[in-house]
């Protein structure tokens, strides 16, 4: 006696979480039966294992028939086919949505393409997540991606709006997106410190301050302006940047500069010593952090130079967080007194961000 | 040229990408309404096209609006080639033709292709204008209300139920041999699924003049079905129960509603009724051979032969009800309609006086091609033959009428069996005539008689027993003889005395058969079928007794043909009712006693199954105060009283307990162990696993025992399929395939459903079918719905109290003892007669405990009996004038009988977004209340694949395939107005597969009533106007008084 065919269809459409997981989790159904088993639902519950792998099947099934869905969850919305109550609509879409954070350490800031996901199956070993799951979690990421690369707009907003994510999500996969199109490096390995967290902090900072959106231009004219407002780097800002060379190449400015910032810190600064002595190259790797994001390559690079020009001087020198706080306040601050100093505007839009990168990035 | 169909196109979305080089679709709309065809314009490049059409209008015949489906194909259109189909959908526009019903159809509907499944959807507005119609000759039937649901639907009160209408309508099968054919699929699928619409149509408008010319205004109880006869044609059979209904002004319609589901169930005119026992009655099909007519009540027709003038050895025997057909096809077409059948499960209070027990017919035929279509006399004198021998058995046992009646088919290649079966009863005759004052009388006292134990007496004179059986008086009013088991098709009446809980009670069998042709299978399969029902009825008396309960409802059995096996399945709710005496245990007796092993087995067979007796008990809290001790304690009775139960030879039970009542011992059934076959049918008798706790289930409406349902529910459609391994297949083993996988799917149930706990599954519906060899297939339908536990253990007795208060108030012309005893039933009392009882069991005295126990005299009982039949004899004849009389008069009372003038209501709000629609296959929503009907769904569709493995397979294919169905059925009823379906019953599911080409096909037909229901919470203002307590009673004084 074999069963042929063996199906359960609610009015309701049955969801049950725990499978749902295992089904994301990208557990074959036979997987995903065996860690039920373990999960001592059978005790629980009084079933046999047939009852068991028949149930996980027909949730299997559920799912697959409902994956086309959740790829355009407003679909899901509207559809006829499966009747299920809003909040497990939603629930169904977040969790779809959701990714690991050792996956997507992986991926972030790699261009979402066709050669990234050839590299799927060493990330699926290197992190022991299934490979389906990487395959749904970087499709996940491309198809984001694809769906809000033309838009204009908020970039939070247009995702939120087409996949209807919680804001929390949202924000996450806006950071993905951006970290994508500038294509960050984040997998160095003296960058291997930080956490998703810390990237999606910072890119929440660089899309708030640092894009054509942050400043409010909305084009009077729709077809001139072929940038993304949100997810590309506003290109004149940081072409400006240049302008800030002058803190470092004016001899004077620099002495100025250090002296108010160290007159201010003194006795205040644990590590007072050492960041009167580090100054210079600290401050010389800031602004010329920012005189380079002309290119592509150094935009890129971007996280990588402010680790080893500011991050990890620091930290060999023991700085507290607290210290670097009230370093980054004056140095920021301080230029503001600087009578020679005429981009005031633009030290502040390129400070204001890359100190709260900076505090964010400082730990071990 | 009496009416105008107006449609209006307005967009879709989602279309599917038909144009593989933009990704996007050129779409345009054919609207089609019998020869006329109207074109939206293309909408160019785009998946969710906004054509905003203007009007279409049709200006047709009432008939075709009758027949006709209103035809919506989407379509891409392609420059250079054919326009390509992207799929259709169907709109039966019944529902707008009469008034009360919706006004206008509004909303998505999904785009439906037979290949490729819901491709999209599509928002269409559809409205008809009626103009009034005087012809008097007219061939439509515009107006007629139409039902599924087996009871008087709420909101409406029945003036008078008219009775049974039948029709049925053939066709040649545009497809017959599907898998073989070379036109494409899709052409021959939407000419199968068209044909279908339009003869559903045309049945619906013949079955509504047919109702029209009764004076009726609607049918309720309407069941259609499919013969897919294959070569020989496909036909289409309705039954339903003509009725006059009124519509209940808004505050009346409220008055049942009061506050808790409970009471709205109790309250409402369908459950109400005071009816059904049944008599497990089975009689031998020994018996049947001998040809003792009389004597059978579940009795077993001995299948006619029909084919082609030449009549096989068992024609003769059929002389009988051969006459009998061709005096019937003589008769009158008036005199036709005079099949005194009811399709209703559940009646107003005082409809049902008493109850006989289960009438069944069955025969076996050869289907031949239908020559013409337009004559379909074969068929109809089939079911006409069935018919009249329903009639005679219910006849025997002293029963006017038929109530619950249901007939199906079961097709395989050329033999078809035909069943029909109901409860045999004899009814008040106040719902059958008009509502005049001289019925009144009569009526009250009727209905005195029969609150709550009423149904249970026998209609029929107990010195002239249409079959053995053995009576005792009645355990609530000690005045009337009762069986000591009761099997009925209907509901449970609601203010019937039950003790505990009830459960689902199945008998699964299997019996293989040598392939065989035509007659010989024909023979073969007759000569199988009268051993398939005494079996099936072994198996549920057995199974009843282990749940230690005396009464089946909802009994439904079902018998399907395959090529070389038969399957029997029935399934009923056992309960244990008040008023029927405590069932004896089962004694299990060894043929061989001399050997010491083989005793010690029995005994401990007989241990485990005292066992289990006591432990089901438990479970279903059935302790009524007088009877523990008894049962479980029961000795073995002596030999000589001891009667036997071969299982080759074919005594039934009930004739056993025949023999027995001389000696006023009701507890001997036994087993007789010898062989191992019998051996077998002990262990399996064992291995039904309860449900886990939290779970209840039974086949019927409500679940006796739970009345404080919660709102949650949950309906499902669940199928499996096994296939058997081939070689070495015997009876044992396809017995236990059987019931394995129907054990293994109610578990699979429980464990899905088990977030729901606590909670019943009501209403589960096995049908089981047998699509190839070695394929078995079992669709369940069921609907889950939670309770609440704690207010459950409060309210149980409630009913009880209620029913008492009632009867205390109603009874008071009545002799005083019956009061008496009715508040001793009471299970808080102690019951004076148990002692009694307990005299009477251990000693061997010949008269009935029970007669002792009352001061009836025996003589005078008889002479009741008598007197009895001469009222029934009268009530026929009122029955007849009755029906010819309300033809005249019922004009007044239907003042929408004609349905050319409308109600213009105010349209529904048709919500732009996805709202819930509910399906339920009850007959109500929990904690709701339904406040309008909005006409019937009957959908039938055909899906098919050619990609079988890309589609996940057999499973992925239906799976996604019942899912579509449902979304369509709720898609329409959201079009509508409505929010939910009621009375939904997916009467068949044809499943068809073919893995070497990759290819499967299946067909499923569902219906239901669409309906408005308003959340009781939302009313909870108007109810409470109404004082709960006295809602039953006034409620029933509003019926007497009409």
């Amino acid at each position: 006696m074999t069963s042929e065919l063996d199906i359960f269809v609610g009015n309701t459409t049955l969801i049950d979480e725990d499978v749902y997981r295992l089904w994301l989790d990208g557990y074959s159904v036979t997987d995903a039966v065996a860690l039920r088993v373990r999960s001592g639902i059978l005790e629980q519950t009084g079933a046999t294992a047939a009852v068991l792998q028949s149930d996980t099947m027909d949730h299997y099934r559920t799912f697959h028939m409902l994956e086309r869905l959740l790829h355009a969850p407003p679909k899901l919305l509207h559809q006829l086919i499966f009747q299920i109550p809003p909040s497990r609509q939603a629930l169904l879409i977040e969790r779809y949505y959701a990714f690991d954070e050792a996956f997507v350490r992986e991926v972030l800031g790699k261009k979402l393409s066709k050669g990234t996901k050839k590299d799927l199956d060493d990330i699926s070993t290197k992190t022991g997540i299934t490979l389906k799951s990487c395959r749904r979690q970087f499709d996940n990421f491309k198809r984001v991606f694809k769906v809000v690369e033309e838009m204009r707009g908020s970039l939070v907003d247009n995702i939120q709006q087409h996949f209807l994510l919680s804001d929390r999500l949202a924000r996450d996969y806006a950071a993905i997106v951006f970290f994508a199109n500038n294509r960050f490096e984040t997998g160095k390995k003296k960058l291997q410190y930080l956490s998703f967290g810390d990237f999606a902090f910072c890119a929440e900072l660089m899309i708030q301050n640092w894009t054509l959106g942050a400043v409010g231009e909305a084009p009077i004219d729709p077809d001139s302006q072929m940038d993304d407002m949100d997810m590309d780097l506003d290109k004149e800002f940081l072409q400006d940047l240049k302008e800030l060379k002058v803190l470092v190449a004016d001899k004077d400015l620099l002495d100025l500069h250090k002296s108010l910032v160290c007159t201010a810190l003194r006795g205040k600064l644990g590590v007072f010593s050492e960041m009167e002595a580090n100054f210079k190259n600290l401050s010389r790797g800031l602004v010329n952090v920012a005189a380079k994001l002309t290119h592509n390559k150094d935009v890129r690079d971007l996280f990588v130079d402010l680790v080893e020009k500011f991050v990890e001087p620091c930290r060999s020198d023991h700085w507290p967080l607290s210290d670097v706080r009230f370093f980054l306040n004056q140095y920021s601050a301080s230029v503001h007194s600087l009578d020679g100093f005429r981009h005031q505007a633009l030290w502040d839009r390129y400070m204001g961000t890359l100190r709260g990168c900076l505090l964010r990035l400082y730990h071990d | 040229m009496p009416g105008k169909l107006k449609v209006k196109i307005v967009a879709g979305r989602h279309l599917p990408v038909m144009d593989r080089a933009s990704d996007l679709t050129d779409a345009f709309v054919e609207v089609k309404f019998g020869n006329t065809t109207f074109k939206t314009d293309v909408y160019l490049k785009s998946l969710n096209p906004q054509w905003n059409s203007e009007w279409f209008k049709f200006e047709v015949d009432d008939e075709d609006l009758q027949d006709e489906p209103l035809q919506i194909t989407v379509l891409d259109h392609d420059t250079y080639s054919a326009n390509d189909a992207i799929g259709k959908v169907y709109i039966d526009i019944d529902p707008l033709l009469y008034s009360e019903a919706a006004t206008v159809i509004s909303g998505w509907f999904p785009i439906y292709d037979t290949i490729h499944g819901i491709r999209g959807e599509i928002n269409v507005v559809v409205k008809v204008d009626l103009f009034n119609d005087l012809n008097r000759f007219r061939q439509s039937s515009c107006g007629v209300k139409f039902f599924c649901t087996t009871s008087i639907p709420k909101c409406y009160r029945a003036v008078i139920i008219h009775g049974f209408v039948e029709e049925l309508v053939v066709n040649e099968d545009p497809e017959y041999q599907w898998i073989d054919r070379i036109r494409t699929p899709r052409a021959s699928n939407e000419a199968r699924q068209r044909l279908i619409s339009l003869m559903s149509g045309e049945l619906q408008r013949k079955i509504g003049l047919k109702v029209l010319e009764m004076r009726g205004n609607a049918v309720v109880g309407y069941l259609q079905c499919f013969d897919l006869e294959g070569e020989s044609g496909l036909v289409v059979r309705a039954i339903g129960t003509a009725c006059t209904l009124d519509k209940l002004s808004s505050p009346a319609a409220f008055l049942p509603a009061c506050n808790s589901p409970s009471k709205e169930m109790k309250e409402s005119p369908l459950v109400h009724p005071p009816s059904h026992g049944c008599r497990s009655t089975h009689n031998s099909p020994i018996h049947t051979a001998t040809g003792s007519r009389l004597t059978q009540n579940f009795s077993v027709s001995v299948p006619t032969l029909i084919y082609t003038g030449m009549g096989s050895g068992s024609a003769g025997k059929e002389g009988g009800p051969f006459k009998a057909l061709l005096r019937q096809q003589t008769q009158s077409a008036l005199e036709q309609r005079e099949f005194p059948f009811f399709t209703l499960t559940a009646f107003p209070p005082g409809f049902l006086v008493h109850v006989g027990g289960v009438v069944s017919a069955r025969s076996v035929k050869l289907l031949d091609r239908i020559h013409n279509p337009d004559e379909p006399e074969t068929r109809d004198a089939w079911w006409a033959e069935i018919r009249q021998e329903i009639k005679s058995h219910a006849k025997a046992l002293g029963c006017h009428a038929v109530v619950g009646y249901s007939e199906s088919t079961s097709i395989c290649e050329e033999v078809c069996i035909l069943s029909a079966s109901g409860t045999a009863a004899v009814l008040n005759p106040r719902f059958l005539q008009d509502g005049t004052v001289e019925g009144c009388l009569e009526q009250r006292l009727e209905e005195n008689v029969s609150t709550r134990c009423g149904f249970c007496h026998i209609p029929y004179d107990e010195l002239n027993m249409p079959f053995p059986a053995h009576l005792t008086y009645c355990y609530n009013c000690r005045k009337q003889k009762v069986p000591d088991v009761l099997f009925t098709t209907i509901d449970l009446p609601t203010d019937a005395t039950v003790i505990g809980k009830g459960c689902l009670i199945q008998a699964r069998l299997c019996r293989l058969k040598k392939k065989a042709q035509a007659e010989a299978n024909a023979t073969a399969i007759s000569n199988l079928l009268p051993f398939m029902e005494y079996e099936v009825h072994t198996q549920l008396m057995n199974k009843l007794k282990l749940k230690g309960m005396n009464a089946l409802f909802g009994l439904r059995i079902q018998i399907t043909v395959g090529e070389n096996m038969l399957m029997g399945l029935a399934s009923a709710t056992g309960v244990y009712l008040a008023a029927l005496p405590t069932p004896g245990g089962i004694q299990i007796a060894g043929k061989t006693p001399n050997d010491g092993s083989y005793e010690q087995h029995i005994s401990h067979m007989q241990k485990k199954i005292n066992d289990t007796i006591a432990k089901n008990k438990e479970l279903y809290e059935i302790n009524p105060p007088e009877i523990s001790e008894e049962i479980i304690g029961s000795p073995i009775p002596e030999p000589r009283q001891r009667s036997r139960l071969l299982r080759s030879q074919s005594e039934s039970s009930d004739e056993v307990t025949e023999l027995d009542l001389s000696h006023g011992k009701k507890d001997a059934f036994v087993l007789e162990i010898d062989d191992t076959d019998a051996m077998e049918d002990v262990h399996s008798l064992l291995t039904d696993v309860p449900p886990p706790s939290g779970f209840y289930s039974c086949n019927t409406e409500i679940m006796p025992g739970i009345n404080n349902w919660t709102s949650e529910i949950q309906m499902f459609t669940s199928v499996r399929v096994i296939r058997l391994s081939s070689l070495n297949l015997t009876n044992q083993a396809l017995n236990k395939n059987f019931n394995d996988l129907c054990e293994n799917l109610l578990k699979s149930l429980y464990f899905k459903l088990r977030s729901m706990i606590p909670c019943c599954l009501c209403h589960v519906n096995f049908t089981v079918s047998l699509p190839e060899d070695e394929l078995i297939q079992v669709t369940v339908t069921a609907v889950a719905i939670t309770f609440d536990k704690n207010q459950a253990l409060q309210t149980t007795k409630t009913p009880v109290e209620k029913s008492l208060q009632r009867a205390s108030t109603d009874n008071e012309e009545l002799l005083q003892f019956p009061l008496e005893l009715c508040s001793d039933s009471l299970p808080s009392h102690p019951f004076p007669p148990v002692k009694e009882h307990l005299e009477s069991a251990s000693s061997n005295s010949g008269i009935p405990a029970a007669q002792r126990a009352t001061s009836v005299d025996y003589s005078s009982f008889a002479d009741r009996c008598s007197s009895w039949i001469e009222l029934i004899k009268l009530k026929a004849q009122t029955i007849r004038r009755g029906s010819i009389k309300t033809t005249v008069t019922v004009e007044k009372a239907s003042p929408v009988g004609d349905g050319n003038f409308r109600n213009r209501s105010a349209p529904p709000c048709a919500n732009s977004t996805v709202g819930v629609v509910k399906m339920t296959p009850l007959s109500f929503i929990p904690g709701a209340k339904i406040t309008k009907y909005l006409g019937i769904i009957n959908m039938f569709f055909i899906r098919e694949t050619t990609s079988l493995r890309e589609e996940g397979g057999v499973s992925g294919f239906l799976h996604a395939f019942i899912a579509e169905v449902f979304a369509m059925v709720r898609a329409h009823v959201a079009a509508l107005g409505g929010n939910a379906v009621v009375s939904y019953i997916m009467k068949q599911c044809v499943f068809m597969e073919n893995p070497n080409k990759n290819q499967a096909q299946c067909l499923i037909n569902v219906s239901g009533d669409a309906v408005v229901f308003v959340r009781e919470s939302d009313l909870e203002v108007v109810s409470s106007q109404q004082p709960t307590t006295n809602c039953q009673s006034s409620c029933t004084e509003g019926e007497v008084t009409t």
